[in-house]
């Protein structure tokens, strides 16, 4: 009881931190991370079994945590096959854009529409929906953000709608695959599921809201899509090509670009695992780089990686005590063990809660209940699975602070000189996220219940 | 005066600060900024003033922004760093300037020639002078300049370690309600003209 009480504690602690922003995050969960090993399991459990559990070091040295992908990664507490692969993935996106390649495509995509602003807007919002599939949101959103700022200040447009409109949709790519967002590598790593099952479950109903979510952003941007530049302004345009720093970088970080989005399809057929494929790739890019891996390494977000293992330690202190057991038998009782009201609670809380806070540790946190709530309950473990993936990453969209691509994408909005309020943003954003919440769990009642 | 320098001027709601700082500057006969500089990123960026304005020298809200890898989401930080921005490049352009509010005191510290001054008020006086100006009751006088001393304070305290109208940051602190408005434009101009033959 004792240490429950405690483990609580230190999990809103550490949320009331992040969100105060008093110390980075990632100081936050390590030293909450810390108190869980210490107080929770030391003092009040006296076990350390736990933080050895916990701690999982020794999940990396197993033949499974490279080979034999769709198996679960049964153990609670730190889960190293994220954070290597997202760590995998930084280096591998850090190569890219070194390289120029997501100016480029940008600005060849919009000279191919010649420049017009409907057609650049749907190129633009596609693009994004389809490299957060593959890349995080944060990235596709800092590159994106860069380059509709530039095209609207030489086109002469307002970059706002479509840079809220981007963010919206580099959101719900992510929900779309397995590597996708966070939320979706912690939930696939953990129960074993593939980049194909994210992709033929949630990737359908993202897909499926993305054809919905065109007309709506039409209608709500139809005054907003236009530009006053003239025929001189388009000649003047800058070319494509300008945008490639060095040829044979841009030309091999295009090929590793397209070995990880090969391996990340066919890993259920191959067997490797995620972890596996966030080493190959940023191996190749490392090797790639040569003599500049110092400058490449440089800007390698290793602040992200401590948050997840701060993070993961802290969830595993509310699992090893059984709080999180409770909360599963708690969310039983309201449903009457009804699984599409289980299903509705799951998605529209995750929403809720994703909403204001971190999506990253809402999923951690609910991944064991909703494993629990499937034992007791009997509902599938996946369908609530796919549930916990569109609540979390979907909710998110709702304001400016629910994920990390929004706060990315306004802070660049208002650097430019373009302020994004609360009311701006969520007058556009709330009704397209109920509408693909809706779209979610009709989806997930009509097919899986 | 051939020499770069900058007059930084922080003041209390009502104390007649601004009117001061334009006035002095008309008479050292250099540039003047206040929050005209957001007409001017406004105008650079193809943005509205509107939505610049409604920031300016605003406080951080906490609870509705965040931080992602350094980049910041508040409204009201990114204006406040876009003006900060705009005063460091004015100085790195060579030009001399008197300059209103936004934390100036504390963005240019590094600068070698500059004269912070922070100019307070009698609150009978700064209610009457904004009843006066603003066509307000005193009640809704006296309102107004706690409204807007408290969010000059919050904005200025979240930039700077130094608190808001504390004597020990700034050069010289100056109570315009002790002396007609004139002879505080006289005394603030022999004072930076003395500042400056000691440059």
């Amino acid at each position: 009881m004792v240490a429950q009480i405690f483990s609580v504690i230190i999990f809103l602690v550490m949320f009331l931190m992040i969100v105060l922003e008093v110390f980075e995050r990632h100081t936050v969960t390590l030293m909450c991370g810390l108190c869980t090993l210490v107080i929770v399991f030391c003092f009040c459990m006296h076990d350390f079994g736990a933080i050895v559990d916990t701690l999982n070091i020794q999940s990396i040295f197993t033949l499974d945590f490279w080979h034999t992908s769709g198996s679960a990664n049964e153990s609670s507490g730190i889960n190293w096959a994220t954070i290597i692969f997202i760590a995998g993935m930084m280096i591998m996106v850090e190569g890219m854009a070194r390289s120029g390649f997501f100016r480029w495509l940008c600005m060849k995509l919009a000279k191919l529409v010649r420049y017009k602003m409907v057609p650049v807007f749907l190129v633009f919002i596609t693009m994004s929906f389809v490299l957060s599939m593959f890349i995080d949101s944060i990235t596709v959103i800092l590159f994106l953000a860069a380059a509709t700022i530039e095209l609207a200040k030489l086109l002469r447009f307002n970059p706002v709608p479509m840079l809220l409109a981007e963010i919206f949709c580099a959101n719900l790519g992510g929900s779309a695959t397995m590597c996708g967002d966070p939320p979706n590598i912690i939930i696939g790593t953990s129960l074993g599921y593939s980049f194909f099952d994210f992709l033929t479950n949630t990737g359908l109903i993202s897909l499926i809201s993305f054809a919905v979510l065109i007309p709506y952003f039409l209608l709500v941007f139809r005054k907003d899509l236009k530009s006053e530049a003239t025929e001189q302004d388009i000649a003047n345009m800058p070319e494509p090509s300008s945008a490639i720093v060095n040829k044979k970088d841009f030309i091999i970080s295009c090929c590793i670009f397209f070995i990880a989005v090969i391996l990340l399809v066919t890993h259920a057929n191959t067997g490797l695992t995620v972890a596996f494929i966030g080493v190959f790739v940023s191996a190749l890019t490392l090797i790639a780089a040569g003599r500049n891996i110092p400058e490449l390494m440089k800007r390698f977000d290793y602040k992200t990686l401590l948050f997840f293992i701060g993070l993961f330690v802290v969830v595993g202190g509310l699992e090893q005590t059984g709080v999180l057991e409770i909360v599963a038998q708690f969310i039983e009782r309201i449903s009457g063990g009804n699984p599409k009201l289980m299903v509705a609670i799951i998605i529209w809380l995750s929403a809720f809660t994703s909403a204001f806070v971190d999506n990253i540790p809402f999923a951690a946190t609910m991944l064991p209940v909703i494993k629990t709530l499937s034992a007791t309950a009997g509902v599938d473990l996946a369908t609530l699975a796919w549930a916990l993936s569109m609540g979390t990453d979907i909710g998110g969209n709702a304001t400016p602070i629910g994920a990390s691509a929004n706060v990315v994408g306004t802070a660049a909005a208002a650097k430019a000189g373009h302020p994004v309020s609360w009311g701006k943003y969520c007058k556009f954003a709330v009704p397209a996220t109920i509408l693909v919440l809706i779209i979610s769990t009709v989806y997930i009642f009509v097919v899986y219940l | 005066m051939g020499k770069q320098f900058v007059v930084a001027i922080g003041r209390e709601y009502g104390s007649g600060g601004h009117e001061i700082a334009e006035a002095l500057a008309k008479r050292l006969g250099i540039g003047f900024y206040d929050k005209t500089i957001l007409e001017k990123i406004a105008e650079e960026n193809n943005g509205e003033i509107e939505e610049l304005r409604k920031y300016d020298e605003a406080p951080k809200n906490a609870f509705l922004s965040r931080r992602i890898l350094g980049y910041s989401n508040s409204p009201e930080e990114v204006v406040a760093n876009l003006q900060f921005d705009y005063i460091r490049e004015k100085v790195n352009s060579g030009e001399s300037f008197v300059v209103v509010g936004r934390c100036a005191e504390v963005v240019l510290k590094e600068f070698k020639n500059l004269v912070s001054v922070f100019i307070l008020g009698n609150e009978e006086d700064k209610i009457a002078r904004i009843a006066r100006i603003e066509n307000l009751n005193p009640q809704e006088a006296k309102d107004a300049m706690v409204y807007h001393d408290k969010k000059r304070k919050s904005y200025h305290n979240y930039y700077s370690s130094i608190k808001w109208g504390d004597a020990r940051g700034y050069d010289l602190c100056i109570n315009s309600s002790k002396q007609p408005f004139d002879e505080t434009v006289d005394m603030l101009e022999s004072y930076v003209r003395m500042r400056l033959e000691l440059m």
